[in-house]
């Protein structure tokens, strides 16, 4: 992986530190408060020009990551640092600017585009409200934006309900690139898409991240997309990054037993291949009542006692491969062999 | 699979009744179920393969829609059949589960409430009865504490459950045909295999033919004997599962298997484009509807239609050109397969 070594001499672009997002409900029958732990203690960092992947199952927490770093919802406790600049403090005039470096693309680009809105004002939208050039640099902006994600100017005249799903979401990464962000959050930007529509988008977002230096924060449950697009990736259980590495070892040495799961609940694709399937029992636990121990030991096939009492902490096994499992806790070496054969 | 088919559609043809004149959305459609096997529809959104399953349970308002062609099953015709008999159809002898559901469930009843009436309505058994089955059949379908469940409202369960609690009154009444009309896709990946490995289970159990349709390829390359790949309401190709990976003949056949991220594959590498996408069913002009996306598209695709015709053994496909393109590709063996001499 030389290009991901490279990188990570530099500075991250986004560090999260320990972030932890809970959200209080009220409960059915009695006063009594609860909260859904929807992000618990969860670090990782993103450098320029790489494409973080996370991966996770629905209620993972995956999209609430995604969400607080935005300062969409705020956080309970941790931090973030976007090029050295704490995230969660930002007030005004820095959010401000802070905004215009971070934007985001949705799975539903309907959500970030008006109806009643010609798609040319849609696009330049972002300009108007950070002020940004005159009105004549703000077209030849939105003209050259559009012809980039395969747009001629006579769609600027259009409105969103002409468009299909594809060329809308097209429109969105067109808007999401007017400020030209150094980061973009992807929540789960073609999972709505057909599959020969996926293809075009994520080819679109591979070339203009080269075009653009960008760095994506990739959301996705989707893991072949997902080690299509990402350098690296993180894979999230009930709130928690359980296990981090680079794309190519996380899907030849997956750790985690969660991960191995995941991976092996992928469908074959071809009728001649049968993938070696772990089957697990049950659904995800509440995240209003998250198990004590490892969040993953109510599944999990290598439960041992400690599992039941401990949090497993974070563990790096290998440069940049690091997993939260009780099975690595002792010599990382000799553990790596039991979970190979384990895995097998 | 030597016996008869346990559903025959023949050019089958819906019609919506729409503002803006009159819509085909299944267009000619003809295929087999046999008992004991699962075919698979595949197709991209607005290419009918919903219409086509819902049809067959005639699911339209009927003063809206026309149905066209025959669908025979256990020796009737379908679409011949009163709405009185239909009704004793479905449920019965056919039974359909759909991608969200919640929109099949009553949110007011308890699971038990919903299965119990299932029974009760399609078969003469004592509530007693009818309890006892239910319980049976959620754990059938791999609920644990059935029981317990019965009481239930469907918000208190999790999705996958749901779906395993569609299943059970799904086959409530043992039917012979099951139509899964994207069972997994709004599930995860990890319940996704749970829940096709139980139809798989229950297909060989209660020895049923399954008509499963999806988008996604990989869970045709798992489930299904055979497949039936669609496009703006025709098919364009049809064969068993096997062949359909390793020698597609039409080339939108081709796109989709390409432009899928490959586990396997160079990383970044620019993924297939099938250029544009689909147009409204209002646009199709009388010629090869995939001619305006296809790379291979000459004069002929873009003035004639082409028919669905027999290049080997079961194996059908809807292409002017497909023995030019299985040359240009290089297969070494698609002429030897396709059975014409080079």
């Amino acid at each position: 992986m030389p290009s991901v070594t490279s990188v990570t001499k530099h500075e991250p672009l986004l560090e999260v530190k320990h972030l932890t997002k809970y959200f209080a409900v009220k409960s059915g029958s009695s006063w009594r408060k609860q909260q859904v732990k929807a992000v618990e203690d969860v670090s990782f960092a993103i450098y320029e020009g790489e494409t973080y992947g996370l991966v996770g199952e629905s209620g993972s927490g995956k999209s609430t990551t995604g969400r607080t770093i935005m300062r969409l919802t705020d956080p309970s406790a941790g931090e973030a640092f976007f090029q050295n600049q704490d995230v969660f403090s930002l007030r005004s005039k820095e959010l401000q600017n802070f905004r215009r470096e971070v934007q985001m693309i949705f799975q539903d680009p309907n959500s970030s585009l008006d109806p009643k809105k010609r798609i040319g004002y849609s696009v330049a939208e972002p300009m108007i409200i950070h002020g940004q050039g005159t009105k004549a640099e703000r077209k030849e902006r939105v003209l050259e934006l559009m012809s980039r994600v395969g747009f001629s100017p006579h769609h600027l005249e259009r409105f969103p309900h002409e468009f299909s799903g594809g060329q809308r979401q097209r429109i969105g990464i067109a808007k999401a690139l007017a400020l030209n962000p150094k980061l973009i959050v992807c929540d789960e930007p073609v999972s709505a898409l057909d599959v020969s529509i996926q293809s075009q988008i994520l080819n679109l977002l591979v070339e203009l991240q080269s075009e653009f230096q960008l760095s994506y924060l990739f959301i996705a449950h989707d893991l072949s997309v997902v080690r299509h697009i990402a350098d690296r990736i993180g894979v999230m259980y009930l709130g928690h990054l359980v296990e981090q590495a680079p794309t190519d070892e996380l899907f030849a040495h997956p750790l985690h037993p969660y991960t191995q799961f995941l991976l092996s609940a992928i469908p074959a694709p071809h009728p001649k291949l049968k993938r070696e399937r772990i089957i697990l029992q049950g659904d995800i636990p509440s995240p209003l009542n998250p198990p004590p121990g490892c969040v993953f030991h109510t599944r999990c096939p290598f439960v041992m006692d400690v599992c039941r009492q401990v949090k497993p902490v974070n563990r790096e096994i290998s440069t940049g491969h690091t997993v939260q499992c009780h099975l690595y806790e002792e010599s990382a070496s000799e553990d790596l062999t039991i979970s190979r054969r384990k895995g097998d | 699979m030597s016996q008869t088919p346990l559903l025959e559609v023949k050019n089958l043809i819906t019609t919506f009744a729409t503002d803006d004149g009159t819509v085909n959305a299944v267009d000619g459609v003809s295929f087999q179920v046999y008992p004991e096997e699962t075919v698979g529809i595949v197709g991209e959104s607005g290419c009918g393969k919903s219409v086509t399953a819902e049809s067959i349970l005639r699911l339209f308002d009927e003063t809206t829609t026309r149905y066209d062609g025959e669908i025979r099953f256990a020796g009737q015709d379908l679409l011949q059949l009163s709405e009185e008999k239909m009704r004793n159809v479905r449920g019965n002898d056919i039974s359909i589960i759909f991608q969200d559901p919640m929109s099949s469930l009553n949110p007011v009843y308890t699971i038990g409430d919903q299965i119990i009436e299932a029974i009760t309505l399609h078969q003469k058994v004592s509530s007693g009865q009818a309890r006892d089955r239910a319980v049976e059949l959620l754990r059938l379908t791999g609920i644990s504490d059935p029981e317990t469940r019965l009481r239930a409202y469907p918000h208190e369960l999790s999705g996958g459950m749901r779906q395993r609690v569609m299943i059970a009154l799904a086959l409530s009444c043992e039917p012979r045909l099951l139509i899964a009309d994207e069972p997994t896709t709004a599930l995860d990946v990890t319940i996704q295999a749970q829940i096709l490995e139980l139809m798989n289970g229950l297909k060989d159990r209660l020895r049923m033919g399954i008509m499963l349709i999806t988008h996604d390829l990989s869970v045709v390359a798992q489930m299904c004997s055979r497949v039936i790949v669609m496009y703006l309401g025709e098919v364009i190709e049809e064969t068993d599962v096997v062949t359909l990976f390793d020698h597609p003949l039409h080339p939108y056949t081709m796109g989709l298997l390409q432009s899928v991220p490959n586990m396997e594959g160079q990383r970044k590498e620019k993924l297939y484009e099938i250029k544009g996408s689909v147009p409204a069913m209002q646009d199709v002009a009388h010629c090869c509807r995939f001619a305006p996306r296809c790379p291979f598209a000459t004069d002929v695709c873009r003035s004639e239609p082409p028919v669905l015709e027999e290049a080997a053994n079961g194996h059908r496909v809807r292409c002017w050109h497909f023995k030019e393109i299985a040359e240009s590709r290089g297969e070494g063996d698609a002429f030897s397969y396709i059975g014409y001499e080079a």
